[in-house]
């Protein structure tokens, strides 16, 4: 897979080609490197250390060393609990519900041998559309005036033209749920497709004259093989839906305890100006994902380095 | 039997994308077409009952909508170009180099891609703030930057791998300078990665809102999804509807034109930085 290093002259002869050479790499990658640095590694020190400290923009003469004791305001607040469930719960039914669509999507899309071209179209526009837009679209469908839910799906007994689905929390969330999964399959699918036609048409085949059923061939074939890609989509998919911020931000504002984790911080950086308590969010954020990511490639075992051909 | 069983089986699963791909599309085309007057008194009918125009020219003649779109286009377009630039030079030292470090710019690259961007706000709007860079586009454009070449170096090294690059060592043994043999052989051949990273870079810039509602203040910086969320009023849940479908009709309007000129590139671009093997 990767020949690019085939043929080079290996460390035994580490002479001025490869001395310079190294030097090369390094030059040309700085500058990505300084700007991706300079936007996170120092602001995530600098959350570290105001997140040591009670400080308000609004009273700024006031910052004071508290230690570590914006960590346990947070730890021992009932909100941060709920609204750390919230992601949770989003995340896992988001991308639970996208795996399965996206499956099926990827499918056809697979299987497909006309209009190809129109079908890859309309499934780019939902990933391309700003989530604002989408969270406003989703917004308005679910509306009590204005939307369509109500008048469409009528006939289920829990709707009638007066649901309020932004009125409880559930109704809420799943309106919330909707809009990020019509966002995000699309992605999903487009990933499991590229892993799908990894899948030897041989192997099926075979399976196929030995007698397997459609599902035993799903279950047997189709899916180990395309674990890495599964894999990979998920990862990417939990960690981008564990941000989740802009569809509350438009849709509930947070309202009837739909608050997310990124919500939350964001609320009492820029909207309270808790420097501090903000930056001891971000922390426990910035840790959640780390923690999260660990966990997916430990538990899954995704080798992303194979996944991407660079083993 | 089971060859028609097949078929119908794909129609219906194609019908099925298309319909879940495109309803909100419409849905929201059809909102911005809706008077004032029928939005107001509640209408849960999908198509307009009369339709308007009438909310286009609100829009057309909002200056500050207007500022946030010109915003917009000037943020992304500055931040894919230079991200783009940045990437293709750290791109080419992956894919063609070899030097110390390597895995470790790839896994910077990868951290960056899953960081909560909300857990840099305060900071950086701290940081932003002492160096005068609180509500410019320079402010924007710098940790667009920074969210954008993951992705751009991720998908440009997986096209960068596949390019033959013995062809440029060949063209110069046929006596082209090594400038020519770059600019004739290689060049050509790395031009469409570098612009699928464009767009998908652009598609971030395009669509950001939490960094773009934390840093921004007013028009002068502000983008069309943050000042979007502005548009809400006083009762968030009595929206302007019609204005707000016309105003997101007007800002998904680029992103179908870019779609339906590259949507090859575009899938190409996406899931080779994820899952090409």
């Amino acid at each position: 897979m990767s020949t690019t290093t085939a043929g080079r002259p290996g460390k035994v002869v580490a002479s001025d080609r490869a001395k310079a050479e190294n030097r090369l790499g390094l030059k040309l990658v700085a500058p990505a490197v300084v700007v991706m640095l300079v936007v996170t590694a120092y602001p995530m020190i600098q959350a570290l250390y105001l997140s040591l400290y009670r400080y308000r923009l609004t009273t700024p003469d006031d910052k004071e060393f508290v230690g570590l004791s914006n960590y346990l305001t947070i730890l021992s607040d009932s909100l941060f609990w709920q609204d750390t469930v919230n992601t949770v719960i989003i995340m896992i039914v988001t991308v639970a519900i996208e795996l399965v669509i996206g499956f099926a999507f990827a499918m056809v899309m697979h299987r497909i041998v006309f209009a190809r071209g129109a079908i890859r179209t309309s499934i780019l526009i939902p990933y391309g559309i700003i989530t604002v837009v989408s969270a406003f679209a989703w917004q308005f469908t679910f509306s009590i005036n204005n939307g369509w839910v109500n008048s469409w799906f009528a006939w289920l007994p829990w709707i009638g033209p007066d649901t309020n689905w932004f009125g409880e929390h559930w109704p809420a969330m799943f309106a919330i749920m909707v809009s990020e999964i019509w966002k995000t399959t699309p992605f999903m699918a487009l990933l499991l497709l590229a892993g799908l036609s990894q899948v030897s048409e041989d192997m099926i085949e075979a399976a196929k004259v030995d007698g397997a059923t459609w599902w035993q061939r799903l279950w047997k074939v189709i899916l180990p093989n395309m674990r890495a890609a599964i894999m990979v989509a998920v990862l990417f998919r939990a960690l981008d839906a564990f941000r989740i911020f802009d569809n509350i931000f438009v849709m509930t504002r947070g309202a009837q305890d739909t608050e997310s984790s990124s919500f939350l911080t964001y609320r009492q950086v820029i909207e309270q100006f808790q420097l501090g308590l903000g930056s001891a969010l971000s922390v426990l954020l910035f840790l959640t994902v780390l923690l999260l990511a660990w966990l997916i490639v430990k538990l899954f075992r995704v080798d992303l380095a194979q996944a991407r051909g660079e083993g | 039997m089971n060859r028609t069983r097949n078929l119908i089986g794909t129609w219906v699963g194609f019908l099925l994308i298309l319909v879940w791909c495109l309803l909100p599309v419409v849905w929201i085309i059809s909102l911005s077409f809706k008077g004032v007057g029928e939005t107001a008194a509640g209408s849960p009918q999908f198509l307009p009952k009369d339709p308007t125009l009438q909310n286009y020219k609100d829009i057309l003649n909002d200056g500050d909508f207007l500022d946030a779109l010109r915003n917009s286009f000037g943020i992304a377009l500055i931040a894919t170009f230079l991200s783009v630039i940045f990437a293709t030079l750290a791109a080419y030292a992956i894919a063609r180099l070899e030097f110390r470090g390597k895995r470790l710019v790839l896994s910077l690259a990868l951290a960056i891609a899953m960081f909560p961007v909300v857990s840099l706000v305060g900071p950086l709007f701290d940081l932003w703030r002492t160096f005068h860079l609180f509500n410019t586009w320079p402010g924007l454009i710098i940790p667009y930057m920074t969210f954008t070449l993951p992705l751009a170096i991720w998908t440009l090294s997986a096209f960068f791998r596949e390019i033959p690059w013995e062809m440029e060592q060949a063209a110069q043994v046929d006596g082209a300078t090594s400038w020519q043999a770059f600019r004739k052989v290689i060049v050509p051949l790395a031009a469409p990665g570098v612009f699928t990273a464009a767009i998908l870079t652009f598609f971030f810039a395009w669509n950001e809102f939490v960094l773009a509602i934390s840093l921004t203040s007013t028009t002068k910086s502000r983008t069309v999804p943050a000042q979007m969320s502005y548009f809400v009023g006083p009762d968030p849940f009595n929206p302007p509807y019609g204005q707000l479908a016309t105003a997101s009709v007007v800002v998904t309007v680029p992103i179908i034109i870019i779609v339906l000129l590259f949507q090859r590139k575009i899938v190409a671009g996406l899931t080779s930085g994820a899952v090409k093997g």
